[in-house]
């Protein structure tokens, strides 16, 4: 183990497999010589040069479609977006193209392409470099959609991505970007659709996504010193979807909250929701409960960004509402 | 008969071969439209038969083509049998994409067909990535991507184009100018109306062709693959034609743009029997020789719509198959 930041970590995972395997190339505004918006290109260039490691003009559209194709013959494109936001611009090839060569080739085409980007409300982004849009890509059939939220994940999690052949997400969030812990030395991978049990609880399951995990982690420190004993799940990816794991939990607990700063309608709490209702229904002493992001465009002023994002204050009064009921 | 002009007679057999077997599909299925046997849409390739033979007779099972909503023609000509095509869009398990596709999403990925399409535009961009690939892999391949007048003024032309441009990607970008998007004039679509010239914006030569014309179509395609193969970078070739059916099968043959007068003109400069004039002019076959190629293919056809029609149905409970590649 050693300790790196999560752009660290997920930057090792994308150099060993690089060296790895020659077909691997990144796409992105500054991929290149510049090694990446978010450094997460740092120093390949240097080995790889300009083929692997290729700086595009502005267009989303365009590089999506391009890497679609090359990973229709032979190629591996990783497609680096900057902010996700701007994965908006190609969501026709994406969701009309990228997701369903496999199927409409029946099965003789592969797809391993990886999208990555910087997701998450903060630093008074604003609306246009704030979004997270990952609930879009669980509902269309075809897509991987991971979600790392510590290093040790992310290496994990993009070393599994950059050997898988279907279309996967890696999505990173902004104030993960710099966290450091401790990250396996060599080969290491994060198998798709295994949650992770962060901390272990008897009296409700809270389910959260990226750097919710963290801020619901701290409530549950705090709060165990009232002698109230929280169970915090990571999913890590959110398609496939490990609900056996949350299932196992409730069944546990009885009590289950879903905490995911993107936006509550058809969000990834509602289909936990659904699923823990449909197969666990008789395990629950009290409703589901959801936290979300507000449903609105992400705001500037920092008084109002604050007020749209879940934070550890209402993660807390959250966790009481439900374990009052 | 020297080496040349035996090149020259098997290039002229594949080129009319090729053109009257997609002719032939293509009229079997509009009567099996009419006849109910077709589950959903038909754009058939009527008229424009010399660009698709023209280009893929320059192509390996290699090169990838990546192709559109009238994308018979481009699927017979790369190699896709008239049983698998029929069969697809009659929509049984023999078909070339197994009845997952349909007329508009054929695949056959081992001989480079990479798709025809339901979506104007993408082909052009995946047709880049196709190129982006062979580089990367120096694998000495093309990408070649067809696409209607319709596509010029979308995105994907100036993305794609430029893409394949400012990386040098071995790759033809081929419009089929037939005048029309459905029911809109090209003229109505664009105020330039030449889209060869539009290379010139990307730094890249472009040829405009008489797309009825195979010999015309085949030369301008042979050059732009030796520019391709020998690292040149991309071509654009604009290929004039008509369709001489309608927009798809079940439509008006002529609309609000599109005349009686204006179809009976483009009849006349149909590629085929224009084709079939140049060979018997230049003597590289005898009309016996055509009329052969004529009767094979016809049978071909006939036979491979009556396994069409005998094919077994895909079992539904196979439907959510090769939605992923792995299980998890
Ligand atoms: C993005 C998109 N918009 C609209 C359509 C509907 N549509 C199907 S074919 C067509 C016209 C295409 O014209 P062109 O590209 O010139 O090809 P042609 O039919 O003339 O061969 C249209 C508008 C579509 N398939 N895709
Ligand atoms: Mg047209």
């Amino acid at each position: 183990m050693t300790e790196k930041t999560f752009t660290e970590a997920a930057r090792e995972a994308l150099s060993e497999a690089m060296d790895a395997d020659p077909a691997i190339f990144v796409v992105g505004e500054g991929a290149g010589e510049r090694g990446g918006n978010f450094e997460t290109t740092a120093g390949l260039y240097e080995k790889h040069g300009p083929l692997r490691l290729c700086d595009t003009p502005i267009c989303e559209r365009g590089f999506i479609g391009m890497c679609t194709g090359a990973a229709m013959t032979g190629a591996r494109p990783v497609v680096d977006f900057m902010f996700t936001d701007f994965i908006l611009d190609g969501l026709g090839e994406l969701i009309n193209q990228t997701s369903k060569m496999q199927y409409m080739s029946n099965g003789r085409l592969k797809m391993p392409m990886v999208l990555r980007g910087c997701i998450g409300i903060g630093h008074s982004a604003a609306t246009h470099h704030s979004g997270s849009y990952y609930p879009f890509f669980v509902h269309i059939p075809g897509f991987r959609v991971a979600l790392p939220s510590n290093p040790a994940d992310a290496k994990g999690l993009l070393a599994t991505a950059l050997r898988s052949e279907d279309p996967v997400f890696f999505m990173e969030h902004r104030h993960l970007l710099n966290l450091k812990g401790p990250v396996p030395d060599g080969e290491h991978r994060v198998p798709f659709g295994q949650a992770a049990v962060v901390r272990e609880g008897t009296d409700a399951t809270v389910v959260a996504l990226t750097v919710m995990v963290h801020h619901a982690f701290q409530v549950a420190e705090e709060l165990s010193g009232e002698g109230i004993s929280l169970e915090i799940i990571d999913p890590r990816t959110v398609a496939p979807l490990d609900a056996d794991t949350i299932l196992a939990s409730v069944r546990k607990t009885g009590r289950l909250l879903i905490v995911d700063e993107t936006f509550m309608p058809c969000g990834i709490g509602a289909e936990i929701s659904a699923r823990v209702t449909e197969h666990g229904f008789d395990e629950l002493d009290a409703p589901i409960k959801r936290l979300n992001g507000s449903h609105v465009p992400t705001p500037y002023s920092p008084s109002l960004e604050q007020a749209v994002v879940p934070d550890r204050a209402s993660i807390e009064e959250a966790v009481r509402e439900l374990l009052a009921e | 008969m020297s080496a040349d002009s035996g090149d020259r007679f098997e290039r002229h057999r594949w080129l009319y071969r090729t053109m009257f077997t997609i002719r032939t599909v293509e009229e079997r299925l509009a009567r099996s439209f009419m006849a109910g046997l077709i589950h959903g849409a038909c754009h058939t390739y009527v008229g424009e038969e010399a660009v698709a033979a023209g280009v893929c007779a320059g192509l390996t099972d290699d090169d990838a083509v990546f192709s559109t909503h009238r994308g018979h023609g481009h699927a017979l000509a790369k190699g896709v049998s008239p049983d698998a095509l029929i069969a697809e869009l009659y929509g049984r398990e023999t078909g070339i994409s197994h009845g997952r596709g349909g007329s508009m999403h054929l695949f056959a990925p081992e001989i480079g067909l990479m798709g025809t399409s339901g979506i104007v535009g993408p082909c052009i961009l995946q047709a880049a990535g196709a190129g982006y690939s062979a580089r990367l892999l120096g694998n000495g391949s093309v990408g070649v991507a067809f696409f209607g007048d319709g596509a010029v003024g979308n995105g994907a032309f100036h993305e794609g184009l430029n893409l394949a441009a400012i990386y040098d990607l071995p790759v033809l970008f081929v419009c089929e100018n037939n005048l029309y998007a459905t029911e809109v004039p090209f003229s109505h679509a664009s105020k330039n109306p030449d889209v060869a010239s539009r290379a010139a914006n990307y730094g890249i030569p472009g040829i405009g062709v008489d797309g009825n014309d195979v010999l015309a179509v085949h030369e301008a395609a042979i050059e732009a693959l030796r520019r391709a193969r020998a690292g040149e970078g991309p071509t654009l070739i604009e290929a004039k034609t008509y369709r001489t059916r309608p927009h798809a099968e079940g439509m008006g043959l002529t609309g609000v743009y599109r005349t009686e007068e204006e179809v009976a003109e483009w009849r006349e400069k149909d590629p085929i029997s224009r084709f079939r004039r140049r060979i018997l002019s230049d003597e590289t076959m005898t009309a016996s020789d055509l009329d052969r190629i004529e009767a094979d293919v016809r049978a071909e056809v006939e036979e491979a719509e009556k396994e069409a029609a005998a094919s077994p149905w895909p079992d539904g409970g196979t439907a959510d198959r090769h939605v992923y590649r792995e299980t998890v």
